[in-house]
């Protein structure tokens, strides 16, 4: 049985205005360690010898292994910082070896070998996730697929990819969009994450809206299970209606019960004519009234629904160096996206939707983009709100899906609480709160609540943790929207999953990984 | 100060975020099914028009009038012009293609019937590059030219530009009317917002042919062949020195 991770976990790390992409040193070890509770490491796990390394030497090239002197091998510990720490530096392990395979031959080897000695494991993709599921809790091996990186093929009749896990998305987006398609997803990641770590994580995203979940774009998949058995269900077909689709248990399941290797999935066609406009709005009402219009004059094109509030904003144009589009600040902004193959219809489409919003007093005011470059300006005033607030101090995230109408309320009430206990004022610097903010993919029903306070400290996360989980509940709500799981939300899943559901999901792992070396102490 | 009306040019060109490709009869760039906005220094020239009225007032600034040269599609790049602000358009309307003289030749013809006091123009189109329709402009009007202005004002009916020249800024001063040619740092163009998309679309839009301007367009260069730069070979790693010389003087002959 694995301890008990207390709620406060995410807490106690000290966080260090980590930058995406770039690893902040943060003060010593022993200081995490102080701040940081992790569950216990699970005796049975094997400690690395250097056997262990000698073997693996025998089975991968000598370039594709990071050892550290204390398992026999000679790369500095600073090596492994970036697969050891997560995105937001809150998470750190200390693992001592980093396997690099380049082939799904050698992962199945290398599982094999650790499923038969008892070692644990925990693959990693890009290592972008924000809930603590990529990076080591103890010192686990760190499995990094970034060697398996090739596009395996691709079909553009019927725009099938075929390709490794290890390929970022953005270099994927590239790659299709050099033959007129684009992902079926895209997120403020794109730069750095890997498909088969958005398949393990079923990713959302901007593209939700319009292209639906990665479980219905997924054709396929090539997964290596803990024993080391390859399941090649590399499907390319639309349909296959032949048996349990094993493949959807994989989606999502966050490197728990096995390695996804090889990714087949379906890219859309790239649309020719695409139109961002972002909108002041102001009131959450008005917010959700846009949203229905919209649905309605432009839903055949609407490629993209997003909100934020004016806190967000302010964050954003001050940190990425933008100009309001609009000519004066609303407590709400929209942001509007539409693709289509016809540009004259679109513009007709689009003009006609933002004349009535502005006629229906819906909208104050907006801004439609005039060429590509607007276009990619609007988009950094909303991927831009992550790093921004990251930037502004120390950040709790908790990514919901909660009923549109209601959505929004969860914010205001997260800030009333916190000035009751003289924590916050909104506009007012010197508390230990600075900023409560909203934003997200509303047209999803999936709001991200952020909190941004001078550090992470238990005065500030006990007034709204476990409230926002309670709060969630009782609207039947999911507490992780799209991040997942991870480390940081396990002990929480009974808010938003039945007992029965539980103990089915904890079969699920005992059937795939009867040894629990595959991504222990998280998920289930 | 009298007032003054502004004549902006704006030309529709492939948007600058796109990755051009040679045509299949090598004849140019592909130009279907790829997206075009604005040419970005035109915006500019717009945008300083805007601020230019802003600063003195609609009393000083009476009119700003947009014009481009092009085929039916170039009514888009007028509409984000009136978008912007401008007052009122002009399309002079053509399918054949136009060189920096024939525009200017198209221009100064507008000029004759509109009388503006300043005309303002990007310094050059980034589909062509050439950098020449605001002098040849100049030129054929006798008018006094500010080009590559990174500031414009205008006191008391005197034009005061600052040029971004190879040794630095010059400062020039000149009479009116005359012609402005716009640089990069300018000004920072503002978005169309949406009351202003509404009213654009009320705004007068004319369109005139070269023949009804009595200009012969026709082309004085023929473009021979249009291809890709020699793409660039990747470098290579080498583990030693001597394998060095040895790639030096056999791959790359150049010892």
């Amino acid at each position: 049985m694995f301890a008990l991770i207390r709620s406060r976990v995410m807490a106690r790390s000290r966080f260090a205005g980590a930058i995406p992409g770039s690893k902040v040193c943060t003060p010593g070890a022993s200081a995490l360690l102080r701040h940081y509770h992790k569950p216990s490491r699970t005796a049975s796990f094997k400690t690395l010898t250097k056997d262990d390394l000698e073997h693996f030497k025998g089975i991968l090239p000598a370039e594709t292994i990071l050892a550290t002197p204390a398992v026999g091998g000679s790369s500095d510990p600073i090596e492994l910082e970036g697969f050891n720490a997560d995105w937001l530096n809150k998470y750190r392990g200390n693992s001592q070896l980093v396997l690099r395979p380049k082939t799904t031959q050698e992962v199945s080897d290398i599982l094999k070998y650790c499923n038969a000695q008892g070692i644990a494991v925990v693959p990693q993709g890009g290592n972008t996730g924000l809930v603590g599921g990529s990076v080591p809790v103890h010192d686990e091996v760190i499995l990094s697929l970034r060697n398996m990186s090739r596009v395996r093929n691709y079909d553009e009749l019927s725009g099938v990819l075929v390709c490794d896990a290890g390929c970022v998305l953005e270099e994927l987006g590239n790659y299709v969009g050099e033959r007129d398609h684009i992902m079926p997803l895209d997120l403020g990641a794109k730069g750095s994450c890997h498909i088969g770590g958005n398949v393990a994580t079923n990713a959302g995203g901007i593209r939700f809206l319009r292209y639906g979940s990665l479980h219905g774009s997924v054709l396929g998949l090539e997964v290596v299970l803990p024993d080391g058995t390859i399941l090649d269900n590399l499907s390319t077909l639309r349909k296959d209606n032949t048996g349990y689709d094993l493949k959807q248990l994989f989606i999502g399941s966050e490197g728990s019960l096995g390695v996804i290797t090889g990714v087949s999935v379906i890219t859309p066609q790239r649309s020719s004519a695409v139109n961002v406009t972002v909108l002041g709005v102001t009131s959450y009402e008005n917010v959700q009234r846009a949203f229905a219009l919209a649905r309605k004059r432009c839903g055949e094109i609407l490629s993209a629904y997003e909100f934020w509030d004016a806190t967000c904003m302010g964050a954003v144009l001050h940190h990425q160096s933008l100009k309001n589009p609009l000519s004066a600040e609303f407590p709400f902004y929209v942001l509007i996206e539409t693709s289509g193959s016809n540009k004259d219809h679109d513009d007709e489409k689009m003009g006609g939707l933002l004349e009535e919003l502005l006629e229906e007093g819906i909208v104050e005011d907006g801004a439609l983009a005039q060429d590509d470059s607007q276009i990619a300006r609007m988009w950094t005033m909303r991927e831009g709100i992550p790093e921004s607030l990251a930037k502004t101090g120390a950040t709790y995230k908790y990514d919901v899906s909660i009923p549109i109408p209601v959505l929004y309320d969860i914010v205001g009430d997260i800030a009333k609480r916190l000035e009751s206990a003289q924590l916050y004022k909104p506009g007012e610097s010197g508390f230990p709160v600075k900023l409560v903010c909203g934003y997200g993919h509303i047209g999803d029903g999936n709001l991200h609540l952020n909190i941004v306070a001078e550090k992470f400290e238990d005065r500030v996360t006990n007034i709204f943790e476990p409230y926002v989980y309670e709060w969630v509940k009782s609207h039947r709500g999911s507490i992780s929207a799209e991040h997942g799981v991870g480390l940081m939300k396990r002990d929480h899943l009974e808010y938003s999953k039945s007992p029965e559901m539980l103990a089915y999901m904890k079969r699920m792992k005992e059937v795939f990984d009867p040894k629990g070396i595959l991504n222990p102490y998280k998920v289930v | 100060m009298s007032s003054l009306r502004i004549l902006v040019g704006v030309k529709r060109v492939v948007d600058s975020a796109v990755k051009v490709r040679v045509n299949s009869a090598q004849t140019g760039v592909e130009t279907a099914n790829v997206k075009h906005s604005m040419n970005p220094f035109d915006e500019i020239a717009v945008e300083e028009a805007i601020r230019l009225r802003e600063k003195h007032g609609k009393d000083v600034v009476q009119e700003i009038i947009a014009v481009s040269c092009g085929p039916a599609k170039a009514q888009e790049t007028l509409r984000t012009a009136l978008a912007m602000g401008a007052d009122r358009a002009i399309h002079v309307k053509t399918d054949d293609n136009l060189e920096p003289l024939s525009v200017a030749k198209l221009l100064s013809k507008i000029v004759g019937e509109e009388k503006p006091s300043l005309v303002i123009l990007g310094k050059q189109a980034i589909d062509d590059d050439s950098n020449q329709t605001g002098q040849m402009l100049a030129g054929l009007l006798n008018w006094p030219q500010a080009t590559f202005a990174s500031k414009v004002d205008i006191k008391d009916g005197v034009l005061e530009a600052v040029r971004e020249v190879d040794g630095g800024l010059e400062t020039v001063s000149s009479s009116l009317p005359a012609v402005v040619t716009t640089d990069l740092r300018l000004n920072e163009p503002r978005y169309a917002s949406l009351p202003n998309i509404m009213k654009a679309k009320k705004k007068p839009l004319k369109t005139v042919s070269p023949a009804d301007l009595g200009v012969d367009i026709r082309s004085r260069l023929q473009t021979l062949k249009v291809t890709e730069p020699a793409k660039r070979q990747g470098g290579k790693m080498v583990a030693s020195v001597d394998e060095l010389l040895d790639k030096l003087r056999n791959e790359a002959k150049v010892l």
